[in-house]
């Protein structure tokens, strides 16, 4: 899905937990989450700082989108 | 001794050069032009019994009367291989050695190979068919790309053990064959082997390489403080009770829901229904799938320039790449004529 959006010219980012398999079949920007069944939060944080977790990867994904690369890339958190 | 057939453009066939590019296919005993090469490298084990000679034009205008007459020629010929070019980076050369290999293949059972440029037109269209060398740009590589095709085609006629493509340097057709090591070596020994080797970063070689995908070209950065951006995901967070009744696993819908009036999605309302991972957390809070809480405060904060007012949603698990392309063109087609320019895709 990631890649037919890209292709329609859509800036796109992929929050995945499988980083190297979101990059292997063609995600070209890639940013890495917790956990495949809580992607942006982690049941052993409070609720506060499951927030501030999730508030600071999705910021990586905004930088990610605003970022030109040259060549498919993962943003480490 | 074993009998090979050569197959020759106009140009190598001695024919002539474009003038001669319609020239009908022949049959010819013994060898032309390259053929003799080739038939010095392939002796003493096998002999360039016949050449066929077409013209690239004759055979890119009339493929298939070409390969049908030539199929015809060769019937009462016995022989054991089939080798054609090489084709170097000559378009339509490379796409008739192709197509005269991939048919002589399959009517008569014989392996054929060929070589050509990586970038030849008929690298692409039958490597998958038939061995196909990766040659040079002109025929300044003739030796080279000859000797090539020469030491695998013995090896094939004399029946030889094979290596795998890598090893024996024709270009990957896709097939994956059972191998057994010699010395024979436990599969988790060469695992953790190769663990390791990926642990300290020294180089290594997967047993299992993926295919290549197509990969789109990188879209260039947006300024996602101006940018209209949408959430797609591929978690199953849906309404509470699934109106569009995606399914759970190997999905072939997908639902767009407004969020233009929510901060957050709350538990009770929102839930999961993918079934490939325990729900309990995303269900308590779907946020964890769809940050739309952490959206809305960087939209507070003007840092995105807004949030496209609907989120798009599958079920990524057991799903074919065929559904899942097709769904992210349709979301995309959806997203274009919603002027979106960014989007952020969670996958679990």
């Amino acid at each position: 899905m990631t890649k037919e959006i890209e292709k329609a010219g859509i800036t796109i980012v992929q929050m995945a937990n499988l980083v190297t398999i979101a990059h292997s079949v063609g995600a070209n920007r890639v940013v890495p989450t917790v956990a495949i069944p809580y992607p942006l939060g982690d049941p052993n944080l409070s609720e506060e700082e499951q927030y501030q977790l999730r508030k600071h990867r999705v910021g990586i994904a905004l930088k990610a989108l605003a970022t030109n690369i040259e060549e498919p890339t993962i943003f480490e958190v | 001794m074993k009998r090979a057939i050569h197959y020759l453009n106009q140009f190598f066939g001695q024919i002539g050069g474009e003038e001669k590019a319609d020239h009908e296919p022949e049959i010819r005993e013994g060898v032309v032009g390259p053929g003799i090469l080739l038939n010095n490298l392939l002796a003493p084990e096998v002999e360039v019994t016949h050449t066929v000679i077409c013209g690239d034009n004759f055979f890119g205008s009339h493929k298939e009367e070409a390969i049908e007459r030539i199929l015809n020629d060769l019937k009462d010929k016995p022989f054991d291989l089939f080798i054609a070019g090489p084709a170097f980076m000559a378009g339509r050369y490379g796409v008739a050695c192709g197509a005269i290999c991939e048919a002589v293949q399959e009517q008569f059972g014989v392996p054929a190979v060929t070589s050509m440029h990586e970038e030849n037109p008929g690298k692409e269209l039958y490597y998958k068919s038939i061995y196909i060398f990766p040659g040079g740009n002109s025929a300044v590589a003739m030796r080279k790309d000859m000797a090539a095709i020469a030491s695998f085609a013995k090896k094939l006629a004399t029946g030889q053990p094979l290596g795998p493509a890598r090893e024996e340097g024709y270009i990957p057709r896709g097939i994956r064959h059972e191998a057994f090591i010699d010395p024979p070596r436990l599969g988790a020994d060469r695992a953790v082997e190769m663990l390791l080797k990926k642990l300290k970063g020294e180089p290594y070689q997967t047993e299992m390489p993926m295919p290549k995908g197509d990969r789109p070209a990188i879209a260039p950065a947006v300024k996602v403080e101006e940018a209209k951006l949408a959430i797609v995901t591929s978690g199953g967070i849906v309404p509470k009770g699934n109106p569009d009744r995606i399914q759970s696993a190997s999905a072939t819908k997908w639902g767009k829901y407004d969020i233009s009036n929510l901060d957050r999605l709350n538990a009770g309302e929102w839930e999961t229904i993918h079934a490939g991972f325990d729900p309990t957390f995303a269900n308590q809070n779907p946020n964890v799938i769809v940050p739309l809480d952490a959206l809305r405060a960087y939209e507070r904060e003007n840092k995105i320039g807004q949030l496209h007012p609907y989120y798009y949603c599958t079920v990524g698990t057991g799903t074919t790449q065929a559904e899942a392309s097709r769904m992210g063109r349709e979301i995309a087609q959806e997203l274009l004529e919603a002027q979106v320019s960014a989007a952020i895709l969670v996958s679990t």
